[in-house]
């Protein structure tokens, strides 16, 4: 027998012991027990501490309510903080640990706080702490915080993974009781597409915790009965171990299945699994949870749910106390006492607040109709109850029952409010649930089990009519209807001493009476006052008892003062779970071009950017740092040749009649004259006339075009030229395709990329300056046949080319072209040469074009037509946008050349001091420019072009720097584009 | 910072919190403690209303009787106070902006929220422990720069850290993510976060014991508008006339200004944020993730607070959808893979005003009389002192205040757009 | 949510972009007297209804149709959906 309280019977395999540990004891325990049962049976009451108080906790319910008996769970990386003992399934070698102590779980020295108690009230917080003034930060919060919280995260990276899956069914049903159970076997048999999820690793609902027979059988046979005969059919799936955490949008439910949590390691496998269920139909049949009744000393480890008590003794074969005590406002507790008394569990008094005929007679108990009670003793787990009578009972566990809540929280996941039914003092679902959910058994206020399978059978055959599917279900199972009686009994008024809601937080009737008091009336501000129901647990045992206290303090009804807003997930869900496979290399997908083996071969260091890894720069042997490395790379382009790839640029192929008229409404410059065989570049505005984008388009045909985006664009503009064209101009006959991917695309600049170009592209293409010009594109064979395309543009300001091939020839003309470029010394350059390179030519890119951007800023205003119908012209003639004193992009460089520039620096005059007004623009891209041996700058400065010559400061405050420049034109190099032409 | 001086006799029998009342209290069963309110009927005018019993309502209110001595004054708030925006958010505070439309305002915002609880004498648990905004990128440490530097020249605090100095604040950061390895951050000190009600309940408290009504439960269904002048509003309630009526409805900014027929540059989203259970602390400050849609904190209480972006369609449902839920948490293990075994508790959606450039309005409108306060974005919280201590000027005065001058709703017709993100008229992207 | 796109039948909304109100096809006349005025407006000002919303998705990651999906902001319910290019041309915008 694994342990003293130890019972006979139950649904435990006690051919084999699962040994455990908690907090350092060892013990031993059987499969089909959860840590709480294993825990109870081994005569464990205190298991953690309570938030604010620290006050002892032991386990208090048998399912995902707990609010009480939470561990941590496992160690290492592998930490599960505020773990609920009574979902926790055991295995051999489980490790667990009390939470929320300072010192030991025994022997907290934070307890203190409970002697505190008068003066830790609800919201005692906001009323204090704020003298002196910096004390708050440094004194006073960090010791809240230390005593605050619950469990520790390990700090560790989580080592599990996790994965996420997709399912369609027709029906979902969430919860496998005797509603569920009943509902999966009339929409299986007729042949519906079922899932059926639940949250326990058995199936069967309360039918496992209680003495209920079905169809003439133990309500336990029945259930796995049922759930055999649900697995041999091949439409419906049964999820295990699966809690429905949330109800989204058109039948769409989330649920987390837990896969490996009841072993002792994942082994790889994923721990967990975040189901997305798209269903047509729902059946909410997720049962209902125990409240309490709220007395004096009710927290004290020992005092339970009357049906978890049960649920021990029948399904774990335990028993929770040696001599038990029931104190209940309805029928359904009295079943303890008699289950309890079945299995040879000393029930000692029965006392139920009703002052009415005992329901039945219990051997051996005291029954007290009309009883209260009043105060309970012992200091770590219940030693006796004291009732309004003044008489003492001697017990070591007291059931208690206020009555059951429906589970309702899915149903108001939508914005439903749940709806009071006095007859049965609980919540039912209110209107608004989510579309195609209907909700079945004790989750609907159906309590009886009879009821609950007549319930979720009729609810599947009307979801089945309403689907169309023919119902072959026959009759619901059968059982016998018991008593379900219940009167509104919330709190003993006579209680001594504190009467506990909620167990976690540590709120107490009187906390609801003062926040009564204070005007804190409704029950957001209840909740967020007192903080009831923002535990682990959201209040589930909690919130109802309360609420029903501030109706009776309001004097309104229960219906009138509502409850707070039921949000999901249903139970807490790890963050990795939502997360599922995409984090670390996973979190976002990698785009690699053509060249990007070829580039990792040679050493390159990459970098990001709009989800490609791009080559930044190739370091050489004997180069030790970047500069050294960009430094030749920009030499040596402008020296002679050098490769760079720039598959990244997006690119559309546009083609129809009107692919030029088209052209000419997305771009702000001109593009219907643009001659056959030319690449023009070309300036794209927001609506709002803000300049987003640039790049070319080269007109390979009467009525064709490529055009080319920036990386960081390339879907945005792809996004709005379809807008333009479905949206905008649905009668011009032109259509669009992204080829970023379809097409590698190599930059060759420098002097010599003609000549390098020259033993590439095949010889019947005439590339001399003559027969192909700067800005000349056209369809060419390369290497002897491979279709390809070139195109005169210069970003370096070189004589320079793009050549495209197909993507799958990529890497071979990569290759090729360093072959070919062999004889001029050819390098490949990355991205960084790329940039120093625009900054010495003065191109704006991505630091400028930050979307603030307009096309006067950039100089660029003549380039917006005015005579056409086009994006953004209209509104960038707005007057803010046009303003004479404003912001122009221009060069600087520092007076003293042998100082570095730093992006981000601010302008300020000369002797200015550093404030917001004095503020004149800002340093948007610096770089060292190997060619001129000093820095040089891009940036914003108001009236930039009226101030050449002038000293200005790059004032760069936050990294301590000052630098005087000199305002200078954007152009450093060949302003006049002679080497480009050349 | 000093916003006003204690002026005015209490309406009710003011209660001073301090440690001694506290003690007294707890000695004598906590039975003394005064409402923090009054519960009154609405009169048949004022000489301000305000619309919304929000955080920037109440605020409004509560600048309205402290620094411009108006205490007729009328709060209507269609649900319980602090049901706004100031009751589901993520408590950020900080002044990290970048244009000067915007910065000097927030940094006023920060050095009202510095002052504030000894102000009003209510520990909204302001607490300034940093926040850092996460670079992975020379381009993103640029910008980083010119914004630090962009708060330094408005009188705030910003500190660029490298990844050696970060590192030692932030240890458990997934520095080498293979995708996005961090670089560095913008650290502002003086960010952090505030305890949210709190706010709603100290300014409510404030305004109270100054005479201004707070009424909840009383929905603004419409003006009284005559001849383009604002005479009032209408509430089941019967009319309640004012000489001015302050609109503070953020979230329903839409439908509320559409009862005076106006349209706006506002639509209404829905923004999800998310709480863990609470844990022992494990995360100091704010951190903001620069590679995905992800930012947390760790409450007092030990949740961690977290979100991301805006869903992206229009709602006013006050919920949101998986895939938003899922892209925030793949960002938070991303850039934090030890909390991945901490577990969401409970995910809300907020109802925001998303402006046209992501910046707010504090301004009049057509309508003579009726004042507008809205196009908070996801960022209202922070701004909440410092919208109300404008908004109050502008009610009082006639005139916007001069870090609020630019939070105009002609801007858009002047090309003056505030628009931090740069990514123009789209609501959703901001 | 779930969008029932006229070509390819329900699509999880991942699949797609929103752009926002679907008065965005209303560009207006670039000649207009008052065309400052009304790209202004149009540009900017929103209807905003707490309702039933006509709405422009894309569907970047399928075929990349633009659509009008009216849908209500207050329940998520999609009541409709057509192509937008449909929506454009009955609007008289291919004259």
């Amino acid at each position: 027998m694994s342990g003293p309280y130890r019972i006979d019977g139950g649904a435990i395999d006690r051919g084999r012991s699962l040994a455990f540990r908690f907090d350092g004891r060892s013990m031993t325990g059987h499969p089909g027990d959860t840590l709480a049962s294993a825990l109870l049976a081994n005569g464990v009451r205190l298991v953690g501490r309570s938030f604010k108080y620290h006050r002892p906790r032991g386990v208090f319910s048998a399912g995902s309510e707990e609010p009480s008996a939470l561990v941590e769970l496992r160690n290492g990386a592998h930490r599960e903080p505020n773990t609920r003992a009574t979902v926790a399934e055991l295995f051999d070698g489980l490790e667990a640990f009390g939470q929320n102590y300072r010192g030991s779980l025994r022997h907290d020295l934070l307890a203190v706080n409970d002697l505190l108690a008068p003066f830790l009230s609800a919201g005692f917080y906001y009323k204090t702490f704020m003298w002196p003034k910096s004390f708050w930060e440094r004194v006073y919060e960090p010791a809240i915080r230390a005593s605050a919280g619950l469990g520790r995260l390990s700090g560790e990276a989580d080592p599990d993974s996790y994965d996420k899956g997709f399912l369609h069914c027709d029906l979902l049903i969430v919860g496998a009781g005797p509603a569920g159970l009943a509902a999966a076997l009339a929409a299986g048999r007729s042949g519906a597409r079922v899932i059926l999820a639940d949250e326990d690793f058995v199936m069967g609902g309360r039918l496992n915790a209680e003495t209920h027979e079905v169809n003439g059988r133990s309500g336990t046979d029945w259930a796995a009965k049922a759930v055999r005969e649900l697995a041999s059919m091949d439409r419906v799936r049964l999820l295990l171990r699966t809690t429905v955490v949330g109800a989204w949008d058109h039948g769409v439910y989330s649920a987390l299945e837990r896969r490996t949590d009841h072993l002792a390691a994942s082994n790889g496998k994923p721990r967990q699994i975040l189901w997305r269920i798209y269903s047509k139909r729902a059946i909410l049949a997720a049962g209902a949870t125990e409240r309490p009744i709220a007395f004096g000393g009710n927290d004290r480890p020992g005092v339970m749910l009357a049906g978890a008590v049960r649920a021990y003794a029948n399904r774990f074969a335990v028993g929770a106390g040696r001599r038990v005590g029931l104190f209940t406002n309805n029928d359904d507790g009295w079943r303890t006492a008699a289950d309890l008394t079945a299995r040879g569990i000393e029930v000692a008094a029965v006392i139920d607040v009703r002052d009415r005929r005992p329901l039945a007679d219990v051997p051996g108990a005291r029954i007290l109709m009309g009883g209260r009670v009043t105060a309970t003793w012992g200091r770590r787990g219940l030693k006796g109850v004291e009732l309004a009578s003044g008489e003492r009972i001697a017990l070591d566990c007291l059931a208690v029952s206020g009555g059951w809540n429906p589970n309702v929280h899915l149903t108001c996941h939508h914005g439903g409010r749940p709806l009071w039914r006095p007859e049965i003092t609980a919540f039912v679902p209110g209107g608004g649930l989510p579309e195609g959910m209907t909700v079945a058994g004790a989750a609907n206020g159906t309590f009886t089990t009879a009821a609950a399978l007549a319930g979720g059978h009729r609810a599947a055959a009307a979801v089945l009519d309403g689907l169309g599917v023919s119902v072959a279900a026959g009759e619901a199972p059968g059982a016998s209807d018991e008593a379900a009686g219940v009167s509104a009994f919330w709190h003993v008024r006579e209680s001594r001493g504190r009467a506990w809601l909620d167990l976690q937080n540590d709120v107490t009737v009187k906390d609801v009476v003062q926040a009564h008091r204070e005007g804190f009336r409704s029950v957001e501000h209840l909740k967020r006052y007192t903080t009831l129901g923002m535990a682990t647990d959201q209040g589930k045992t909690a919130n109802v008892g309360a609420l029903a206290i501030m109706a009776e303090q309001t004097g309104r009804t229960i219906a009138e003062t509502g409850t707070t807003v039921f949000r999901p997930p249903y139970t807490p869900v790890p963050i990795a779970a939502f997360a599922g496979r995409s984090r670390g290399r996973e979190f976002r997908p990698t785009r690699l071009t053509p060249s990007h083996d070829w580039a990792a071969g040679q050493g390159a260091v990459f970098i990001e950017a709009g989800m490609w890894l791009r080559a930044q720069w190739f370091p050489r042997p004997g180069e030790t740092h970047w500069r050294q490395s960009v430094d030749r790379e920009v030499l040596q382009t402008r020296g002679s040749v050098g490769i760079c790839d720039v598959t990244t640029l997006g690119k559309i192929d546009i083609q129809g009649r009107d692919a030029a008229e088209f052209l000419n409404k997305v771009y702000a410059n001109g593009f219907a004259k643009l001659a056959v065989g030319k690449v023009r570049y070309g300036l794209m505005l927001r609506e709002d006339g803000i300049a987003y984008d640039d790049g070319t388009t080269a007109r390979l045909g009467d009525h064709h075009f490529v055009m080319t985006t920036t990386t960081a664009n390339a879907v945005l503009v792809f996004r709005n030229m379809e807008f333009a064209r479905q949206c905008l101009w649905p009668g011009l006959d032109v259509h669009l395709i992204s080829a970023t991917e379809q097409w590698a695309q190599f930059a060759v600049a420098g002097p010599n990329s003609r000549s390098l170009l020259r033993k590439i592209v095949d010889p019947e293409h005439d590339i001399s300056n003559e027969a192909f010009p700067f800005m000349a594109c056209g369809e060419i064979g390369v290497c002897g046949g491979t279709p390809g395309r070139l195109f005169r543009i210069s970003f370096s300001g070189e004589l320079a080319y793009e050549i495209a091939v197909p993507a799958r020839y990529g890497e071979s003309l990569m290759a090729a072209l360093m072959a070919a470029g062999e004889e001029f010394d050819a390098f490949a350059y990355g991205t960084e040469a790329l940039g120093v390179m625009r900054v010495e030519k003065g191109h704006a890119a991505g630091p400028e074009l930050i979307g603030q951007t307009t096309a006067r800023m950039l100089g660029m205003q003549r380039t917006v037509s005015k005579k056409k119908d086009c994006i953004g012209n209209i509104l960038s003639e707005r007057p803010e946008m046009n303003r004479e004193d404003g912001l122009e992009l221009m060069g600087f460089r520092p007076i003293d050349r042998s100082q570095e520039l730093s992006a981000g620096a601010h302008f300020l005059a000369p002797g200015a001091e550093a404030t917001m007004e004095n503020d004149e623009g800002w340093l948007t891209s610096v770089a060292w420019s190997p060619e001129l041996g000093h820095a040089i700058g891009l940036g914003f400065i108001r009236n930039g072009h009226a101030r050449v010559g002038e000293t200005v400061r790059a004032w760069d405050g936050v990294r301590g720097r000052d630098v005087p420049v000199e305002i200078v034109s954007a152009h450093f190099l060949d302003p006049d584009g002679e080497r480009l032409r050349g | 910072m000093k916003t006003g001086a204690w002026i005015g006799h209490s309406a009710v029998d003011a209660m001073r919190y301090s440690v001694l009342q506290i003690l007294k209290e707890g000695l004598t069963g906590n039975r003394g403690w005064k409402p923090v309110w009054r519960e009154p009927e609405p009169k048949r005018r004022y000489d301000v209303i305000v619309v919304g019993g929000g955080g920037h309502g109440l605020a409004t209110a509560y600048y309205l009787a402290t620094v411009h001595g108006l205490t007729d004054v009328a709060v209507l708030e269609k649900g319980w106070l602090g049901s706004g925006n100031v009751g589901r958010n993520t408590t950020i505070v900080r002044s990290n902006y970048l244009l000067p439309g915007n910065e000097p305002f927030y940094e006023l915002s920060m050095k009202l929220w510095e002052g504030l609880e000894q102000e009003f004498n209510y520990n909204a648990m302001v607490s300034q422990r940093g926040i850092v905004n996460l670079y992975h990128s020379d381009a993103q440490r640029d910008a980083a720069a010119r914004r630090a530097n962009a708060m330094i020249l408005a009188g705030a605090d910003g500190v660029l850290l490298d990844r050696e100095a970060l590192e030692k604040k932030c240890p458990y950061l997934d520095y080498d993510n293979e995708r996005f390895p961090i670089k560095g951050g913008l650290w502002q000190p003086r960010g952090g976060t505030v305890r949210h009600d709190a706010v709603a309940w100290g300014y409510a408290r404030g305004a109270d014991r100054r005479g201004v009504d707070l009424i909840q439960n009383c929905e603004v269904t419409g003006f009284d508008i005559r001849n383009g002048v604002c005479h009032g509003v209408e509430t089941p309630r019967g009319t309640i006339g004012a000489d001015r009526v302050a609109v503070c409805v953020a979230g329903s900014s839409g439908k509320v200004m559409g009862y005076a027929g106006l349209r706006l540059p506002i639509e209404s989203h829905v923004l999800q944020a998310f709480v863990t259970e609470g844990l022992k602390p494990a995360i100091p400050g704010v951190i903001t993730y620069g590679a995905g849609h992800f930012y947390v904190s760790q409450s007092d209480k030990g949740g961690l607070v977290f979100g991301g972006d805006i869903d992206g369609y229009n709602s006013y449902a006050q919920r949101g959808n998986l895939p938003t839920l899922e892209d925030v948490c793949e960002g938070g293990m991303a850039l934090m893979p030890m909390i991945g075994r901490a577990r969401v508790l409970r995910i809300w959606g907020g109802l925001v005003d998303m402006s046209m450039d992501g910046s707010p309005f504090i301004d009049r409108t057509p309508v003579e009389g009726l004042l507008f306060n809205g196009g908070w974005n996801y960022g209202g919280f922070k701004a909440t002192p410092a919208s109300g201590y404008c908004y109050a000027h502008l009610i009082a005065t006639g005139e916007p205040h001069p870090v609020a001058t630019e939070m105009r709703l002609d801007r858009f017709e002047r090309g003056g757009a505030i628009d931090e993100k740069g990514v123009g008229a789209q609501p959703n992207l901001h | 949510m779930i969008i029932d796109h006229p070509l390819l039948g329900p699509r999880d909304a991942q699949e797609f972009v929103i752009l926002g109100d679907a008065s965005l096809i209303d560009r207006p006349d670039w000649q207009a007297e008052d065309a400052a005025q009304q790209f202004h407006d149009y540009q900017h000002l929103r209807d905003n209804p707490a309702g039933e919303h006509r709405e422009l998705w894309f569907h970047e990651q399928g075929d990349r149709s633009w659509l009008v999906v009216t849908r209500s902001t207050l329940t998520h319910e999609v009541l409709k959906v057509e192509l937008a290019r449909d929506v454009a041309i009955a609007r008289g915008r291919n004259r």
